[in-house]
């Protein structure tokens, strides 16, 4: 019984992801298909929508990341910064053209690493045409899964003696980690390889999936599309992952750790294994945080960062998926659009509407945060999923009806 | 009811969606107009849109707001300009940086949401690499006012300069360490993972003739008197500082708290009333590399001090006082440059207004401003100024390129 | 000889305001188990009031008036962050925590305009003095002397007193110490003037010796003022201040060696190793899991 209705609703969810691809496709390719005049200002390729919703798609899937860890499992970790970090670096690394390293590392004389993935992908399929899009997406692709595994290996090193630290005291040392980890990519020894406190620029970002057309012009977009595909089929991995044994042993080890260990769960072993299959997703998120801002720069991963992303975990929910994801839209919409007009001072008539001036937007938005946190203590969804949502409201209403 | 309200929330997340849909445009386009709004009515309504894209919070809000501020004196000056015949009245649309490369691209993307002709800025290089390929897509110029790393207008068509390179100015800055005071051993300090302050220092080791020390310190960093007792115990002869402004102060006032004698040389970040400020009353010797001497375009001085006093809002973006920054003159400079560049192209397009920047050439408070290939402005001279510590800059030397 | 000395005056100097501030993180987590993160911005607030309230007033009335207002800010953010949320999870207290933190440097940021603000100067701390060759401010001297003093006057309030009595009670055990009588929400009403108080002591020292405020001026200092709590064991006030004494002068020690970029890290480094060893940080309690 469990199993069907499981399996119905992998079926909505897939379908539901399905949709929500087709209409990033639709609503990014409306300005290409239709007559300029026809398009509404928001859906040009130049609207703030298209850079929320891939910000969105970006943070979704570290959000996503750390609820498994901090959610799922109860591990209280504060390094996913760090591990974003070394996606974004690993992926950076490895995909600027060897053509255009030199310029990159300009200050070191060119880079440690001679090649980039789509340079060799480029080798096998050619690099014009239909074989230059295959080359460039397997290079894209292998980079970003590359960017996982080196911060899921990271995480497994600094993890090992970490992980028997309980509660905050696990939270600081993460924490401490992903400063070392910047430091570490800020040091100008390494720069033959890190570029130093230079950025890492020039490599394939959202717009290079773009399809042009003959004359140069784009003919498709796809910049949208990439990120939301790699962010759903990621979050798809990691829920079957929740659904699964190990998923139901996470929960568990975030109940209760001693009856857990009773239970015969591995606690050291599973409590490695999520911190890890964590960090390979904030790896990749990095990797596409990476693809978004258009560099890698070590300086942007901070702990604040961290906090940003925590703060969407506890806005959505802990231990919700759909929570996580709705709050992240919501949260970058609100802070790089929907509040925009606060920074900027508005007459209507002669009246100047008072306090708006630079900076206005960041303290409404911290009101509005500090207003979710203080009266929706458990979140937008709390631990509850979307469907849930869907499930049990008719019953609820049949139930009064009955009365 | 708490499940009703949690559904209520995912829901106005849809709805949400769709009315920024619905009233994204009216709403931008409405609102992105920084304090001139009587004006469009005046001239039958044609406007042609400049982006201002500028950090106006972080750690170079101090310098993104002087340098918007030059923009908004030379808009205020001349308001309208002639394309094809017909007068277009100019509007600044600014749009917040926040200092940050990770903020850098969807600031951009506000200015081209909103239909801008060119953009101006940014103060800083990082900011404008991260928004570089954001115009690049819309199409659009952009024109940096003082982001000197050479990165930012390399390898592409649509990013332009109107200030000198990083590796002039450590060339610069290096020889007159080397002549000025024989400087044998030069000590380096600058914020770590900041690609100016380390692009910087690194060109001046390759310029400079002698032993060179080179630290770095973490960001939000305030305790520089570990790092200063090294310079003096290392026997630096010069002390190179090359970082933004908030740390600029630190280090200033640190400095002559622990009696360093050593001259401390600064680049062009160092040019602000806040580190003259700072200097002010101490035995420091400071000397900086820039863009501008005040003195240089005295109808020019006139004018923008009067702008200043006259404008409570602008004095707070000034730091308080009337001292002219250099960044003021290069963004009163640019906003010149793309007002040339418009007529140049004899269209509010783009595209065009991109085609023709390239040729503009045009003689600025700070100087003849013309293109090379790549986009950088062909400049061979830097001014050093000294401060002479009762709160004003004093012309040193003004170096050429050999 | 002189770098060496320099180099050891500033990490007790530095050393000295992190504990200040250290106290405060310790105390809070001590009785609410919250990592209290507006701390350092409670920190970074004082430093601005100083600025602010010096322009307006005298210096022997502004002080006393930053001290007041940032004892009423600490309460005022408890009273409206933490308080109605003292039976939520505990994560949701801590994000409460950040918010407040966000909430403070954005409105600095709004106020200030984003530019750095310059510290009044305070006759006679701000004067230097020569030490074995090596200038240094008055304060760098005194710093070290008042933390020992205040953090005696802290022990005799804390063992001495009702009040001290009661922290300890809470601290010990939240629920029994309701059943016993005693009003919790004073008692972390006062943890928090104290600790807020003890920031704004530290914020005068500090933005003597760094005279610069930005809005985000108390992120670093705040960040290793809780390291240093963690590391002397957090929840202990001698830990604090060993812990703040230690982090000084080890960050100060490495900013003298040519590997000034991990001047950070290695603290970090250090702590990690603490914690490995000894998990509770050096001074604290050692924690049993009742099951």
């Amino acid at each position: 019984m469990i199993e069907k209705k499981n399996r119905k609703g992998a079926y909505t969810a897939l379908l539901a992801a399905a949709l929500v691809l087709l209409a990033v496709i639709v609503l990014e390719n409306v300005s290409t298909f239709l007559p300029k005049e026809m398009v509404p200002g928001v859906l040009r390729p130049t609207s703030q929508l298209f850079s929320v919703l891939k910000k969105g798609a970006v943070y979704s899937l570290a959000a996503v990341s750390m609820n498994l860890l901090n959610g799922f499992t109860g591990l209280f970790s504060l390094g996913q910064a760090g591990f974003m970090l070394l996606g974004a670096y690993t992926y950076a690394i490895f995909t600027v053209p060897a053509a255009g390293k030199d310029a990159v590392y300009y200050l070191f004389g060119g880079s440690a690493i001679k090649f980039s993935f789509q340079d060799i992908f480029g080798a096998l399929f050619g690099t014009g045409g239909a074989g230059g899009a295959v080359s460039l997406v397997l290079g894209v692709l292998t980079a970003i899964i590359l960017a996982g595994c080196v911060a899921a290996l990271a995480a497994c090193l600094i993890g090992l003696p970490v992980l028997r630290l309980k509660g905050d005291y696990l939270a600081i040392a993460t924490l401490g980690f992903a400063e070392i980890i910047r430091a570490v990519f800020q040091w100008q020894a390494l720069g033959p390889i890190t570029n130093g406190a230079n950025m890492i620029q020039g490599f394939p970002t959202f717009s290079s999936f773009n399809i042009t057309g003959a004359d140069g012009k784009v003919a498709f977009r796809l910049s949208t599309f990439v990120p939301f595909l790699v962010a759903i089929v990621c979050i798809t991995v990691i829920v079957m992952l929740i659904n699964s044994s190990y998923g139901r042993a996470f929960k568990a080890i975030r109940e209760d750790e001693i009856a857990a260990e009773a239970m015969g769960i591995n606690l050291a072993r599973h409590k490695l294994l999520s911190f890890c299959i964590s960090a390979f997703f904030a790896g990749v998120s990095g990797a596409l945080f990476a693809m978004f801002v258009n560099n890698a720069q070590a300086k942007v991963y901070t702990t604040t960062m961290t906090y940003e992303i925590l703060l969407i975990v506890v806005i959505g929910g802990i231990g919700s998926i759909s929570g996580s994801i709705i709050a992240t839209f919501l949260y970058v919409a609100c802070s790089e659009w929907w509040l925009r007009f606060l920074d900027e001072t508005m007459t209507i008539g002669t009246f100047q509407v008072p306090f708006l001036r630079a900076g206005f937007r960041m303290v409404v938005f911290s009101i509005v945060i500090m207003i979710v946190v203080l009266f929706f203590r458990r979140g937008i969804m709390g631990d509850k999923e979307l469907p849930d949502l869907w499930k049990k409201r008719p019953r609820k209403a049949g139930k009064e009806g009955a009365q | 009811m708490k499940k009703f309200l949690a559904f209520a929330l995912s829901a106005s997340l849809m709805l949400g969606a769709l009315a920024g849909c619905s009233s994204g445009t009216p709403a931008s386009s409405g609102t992105g107009n920084p304090g001139s709004a009587p004006t469009p009515a005046a001239s039958g309504g044609k406007v042609i849109k400049i982006g201002v894209f500028e950090p106006m919070s972080g750690d170079s809000a101090s310098g993104g707001k002087k340098e918007t501020l030059g923009m908004q004196f030379a808009n205020a000056e001349t308001p309208t300009v002639e394309v094809g015949g017909e007068t277009y009245t100019v509007e600044l649309v600014i749009s917040d940086n926040g200092s940050t490369t990770d903020k850098a691209p969807s600031a951009a993307a506000n200015l081209v949401a909103q239909d801008v002709a060119l953009v101006l800025g940014s103060y800083g290089s990082g900011v404008s690499m991260a928004a570089s390929d954001t115009f690049k897509e819309a199409g659009v110029a952009a024109m940096g006012v003082t982001c000197t790393n050479p990165n930012v207008t390399a390898g592409n068509d649509h990013y332009f300069r109107i200030c000198f390179l990083d590796n002039f100015q450590a060339q610069v800055l290096a020889s007159f360490a080397m002549e000025e005071f024989d400087a044998k051993v030069a000590y380096c300090l600058g914020e770590a993972g900041n690609e100016y302050d380390q692009g910087l220092i690194a060109f001046f080791e390759q310029c400079f003739d002698g032993r060179v020390i080179k630290d770095t310190f973490p960001t939000n960093n305030s305790d520089f008197n570990s790092y200063l007792n090294k310079a003096k115990a290392e026997g630096a002869d010069i002390i190179f500082t090359p970082v933004s402004i908030a740390y600029a102060t630190q280090i200033i006032s640190q400095a002559s708290s622990l009696g360093i004698t050593a001259p401390i040389l600064g680049s062009d970040t160092l040019d602000d009333n806040m580190v003259l400020d700072a200097a002010k009353g101490t035995d420091i010797q400071l000397y900086v590399s820039t863009f501008y001497q005040e003195g240089g375009a005295p109808q020019f001085d006139e004018g923008i001090k009067n702008y200043i006093n006259s404008n409570s809002v602008a004095k707070d973006s000034n730091g308080g006082n009337d001292t002219i920054a250099a960044v003021t003159a290069m963004g009163y400079d640019a906003y010149y440059v793309a007002l040339e560049a418009i007529k140049a192209a004899g269209s509010a397009d783009p595209a065009d207004i991109k085609a023709a920047l390239g040729g503009v050439t045009y003689d600025g408070v700070s100087g003849s401003i013309a293109f090379d290939s790549v986009g950088d402005a062909v400049r061979d001279t830097a001014y050093i100024k000294h401060s002479t510590n009762d709160g004003a800059w004093e012309l040193a030397t003004v170096q050429t390129a050999k | 000889m002189e770098f060496i000395i320099s180099i050891f005056l500033s990490g007790i100097s530095v050393g000295g305001q992190y504990a200040l501030i250290a106290i405060g993180y310790t105390m809070v987590y001590g009785i609410l188990r919250l990592i209290n993160f507006a701390h350092g911005d409670v920190f970074m607030v004082a430093g601005l009031a100083g600025i602010y309230l010096t322009a307006a007033l005298p210096l022997y009335l502004s002080l006393p008036l930053v001290l007041v207002l940032t004892v009423a800010l600490g309460f005022c953010i408890e009273r409206a962050a933490y308080k109605p949320l003292r039976s939520a999870p505990r994560m949701s207290v801590m994000i409460s925590a950040i918010g407040v933190s966000y909430l403070i440097q954005n409105t600095a940021t709004y106020i200030t305009g984003g530019q750095p603000m310059t510290y009044p100067t305070i006759p006679f701390l701000s004067d230097t003095v020569t030490i074995a060759g090596t200038p240094t401010k008055w304060v760098t001297i005194l710093t070290p002397f008042l933390v020992l003093a205040l953090v005696l006057a802290l022990q005799q309030l804390i063992n001495r007193t009702k009040v001290g009595m009661a922290m300890r009670a809470v601290a010990k055990d939240f629920e029994t110490s309701q059943l016993m009588g005693i009003k919790i929400n004073s008692v972390i009403s006062a943890t928090f003037i104290i600790g807020s108080a003890l920031a704004a002591i530290g914020s005068m020292l500090y933005f003597t010796n760094f005279p610069a405020i930005t809005p985000t001026a108390g992120a670093l200092p705040g960040l290793r003022a809780f390291v240093a709590a963690v590391f002397g064991g957090i929840g202990s006030v001698p830990g604090a201040v060993v812990g703040g004494f230690l982090i000084g002068i080890c960050e100060n020690i490495v900013k003298g060696t040519d590997f000034t970029v991990f001047s950070d890290a290695f603290t970090f480094a250090i702590l990690i190793l603490v914690l490995l060893f000894k998990p509770t940080g050096l001074f604290g309690e050692k924690i049993t899991d009742k099951v």
